[in-house]
């Protein structure tokens, strides 16, 4: 059993109440939902600001000048160079900060992503081909290899639009978008999954906190 | 407006009521579900199980309130087994939100086995940067976080005595709801570190790490609620995901049965138009 203060109950009362509010525009677009609506976009952006001025700003700028160091100014400029979008005579500045950030991000990450997203996925998709054999025991594994890297040749054969799709190519292809399609089919069942664990988050909330915070509050 | 017709007009606040009656019917009544593991979960439970007491694992807090449903149970049901098996916990977050909900969780469990902050567990905190920390960790722990979520400096917690590069980990456990996340520590502390990852991300996001699975780069992996489940049922601690189990199953009965009579619908009608038009 949760045990609630005043303060606590008060928090989950209003949370409650909010959630309801936004479920109702389930029913049709209303008043209510678009306060809850409206009161979150705020909240938010004030929790994010304060959040980003303590985790961000505070320590990586305002506490290293205190300490003497100066450095910071530079993305400092180039950050303020950023909201220049918004004045049309000084946009152009705009672009050296987002030039800078994604030159450093592009260079930083190529060699990751290579290694991580390719090679070694390539590498996966080949593995054990030296190693098949279908004795007892090891069929399962022996088909799942070759069917690894049939699918994923006949997934790139859906997407090679440099020879038509016709006859042997045309029935790869074909197999190609059937795999995909049963992909997507198992990606939309845990996006399902996903969506639904939202809504038992909320029920679970209403029927716990909500409801113990109105008992609470009524005195029961 | 024959039956299949009106089936095919239905209203859709009806089937918003039926799945909400579906979520909420099994919650009110308390009806549990056993959720067999699966061997990416096992996975994390075995490697966990194998570790000595000295062990220090790192667990990364990298999602907000909005995946909370999906990682949160995670998040309870791995700190609970680190912390029943005498195994030291370092905790931190690539998302700034994640250190509230991490700490909420550590306290949790630091008071249900006993616990000590700075001794047996410590929460680094947040730091901006998301694979550039990562990396940077690979060098030095206490140069990226000098000091701890409290402004402790990490020289003085005795947890951090012999932790310095990413190396000195066991393993790194991370709860991902997206960027920077699971994959930055698969490219990062597992790929270039060589370093044991696991991790828990949202359902949404669960196919495209089975890939890394799969290939190896990644030890385990929990997907969404069920994979949350499935934890908590291999450490027999149920808590918020095997209760949701129940009616997450009796939902997705309820999604393939208007699928399917959906489609029975479409193709009738479908059919009745054909016929009329040949007439």
């Amino acid at each position: 059993m949760i045990e609630l203060s005043l303060t606590q109950a008060i928090g989950y009362t209003i949370g409650g109440f909010l959630t309801l509010c936004i479920f109702s525009f389930l029913y049709k677009d209303n008043p209510l939902y678009k306060f809850a609506e409206h009161l979150f976009v705020g909240t938010s952006a004030a929790y994010w600001f304060v959040t980003f001025y303590h985790n961000i700003i505070r320590p990586n700028v305002i506490n290293q000048f205190k300490e003497g160091n100066y450095w910071p100014i530079i993305p400092v400029i180039l950050g303020i160079f950023m909201l220049f979008r918004l004045v049309p005579s000084l946009s152009v500045l705009s672009r050296m900060g987002i030039a800078f950030s994604v030159g450093v991000m592009a260079g930083y990450q190529i060699i990751r992503h290579l290694e991580t997203n390719i090679l070694r996925q390539m590498g996966a998709t080949m593995q054990g081909f030296d190693k098949i054999s279908f004795t007892a025991g090891n069929i399962g594994n022996a088909i799942n290899t070759i069917l690894i890297l049939l699918v994923v040749i006949a997934g790139l054969v859906y997407f090679f639009f440099s020879v038509e799709h016709e006859g042997a190519v045309g029935g790869v292809a074909k197999f190609g978008m059937w795999m995909l399609m049963i992909t997507f089919g198992a990606t939309f069942g845990y996006t399902v999954m996903a969506r639904i664990s939202l809504l038992i988050g909320r029920v679970l909330y209403l029927k716990e906190q909500w409801w113990l915070s109105i008992k609470y509050l009524l005195g029961i | 407006m024959s039956f299949w017709e009106k089936v095919n007009d239905l209203d859709r606040r009806i089937i918003y009521l039926i799945i909400g009656l579906t979520v909420f019917i099994p919650l009110l009544f308390n009806v549990t579900m056993e959720s067999k593991p699966t061997q990416p979960v096992e996975n994390i439970y075995d490697k966990i199980n194998s570790l000595e007491e000295d062990d220090v694992v790192l667990v990364s807090f990298d999602y907000a309130a909005s995946s909370l449903p999906e990682l949160q149970p995670m998040a309870n049901a791995v700190i609970d087994h680190l912390f029943r098996n005498d195994i030291k916990v370092v905790g931190m977050a690539l998302w700034p939100v994640g250190v509230g909900l991490g700490t909420l969780v550590m306290e949790k469990k630091a008071a249900k086995y006993d616990k000590e902050y700075g001794k047996d567990y410590v929460n680094l905190g947040y730091k901006s940067g998301g694979l550039v920390v990562i990396d940077s960790m690979g060098g030095s722990v206490k140069k990226t976080f000098p000091t701890d979520k409290d402004g402790v400096a990490l020289k003085d917690l005795p947890i951090m005595k012999h932790v310095n590069k990413l190396d000195d980990f066991s393993l790194a456990v991370t709860l991902s709801a997206g960027d920077p996340g699971l994959r930055h520590w698969v490219m990062v502390a597992s790929d270039k570190f060589g370093l044991p990852v696991a991790g828990g991300c949202t359902a949404v996001s669960a196919p495209q790490f089975f890939a890394y699975y799969n290939s190896g780069q990644l030890l385990g992996l929990m997907g969404g609620l069920r994979g949350a489940a499935e934890y908590e049922n291999l450490i027999d601690v149920p808590g918020t995901a095997s209760a949701g189990m129940s009616a997450q199953t009796v939902a997705h009965l309820m999604i393939i049965i208007f699928i399917i009579i959906g489609n029975i619908s479409m193709f009738i009608i479908k059919r009745k138009k054909e016929k009329e038009k040949r007439k």
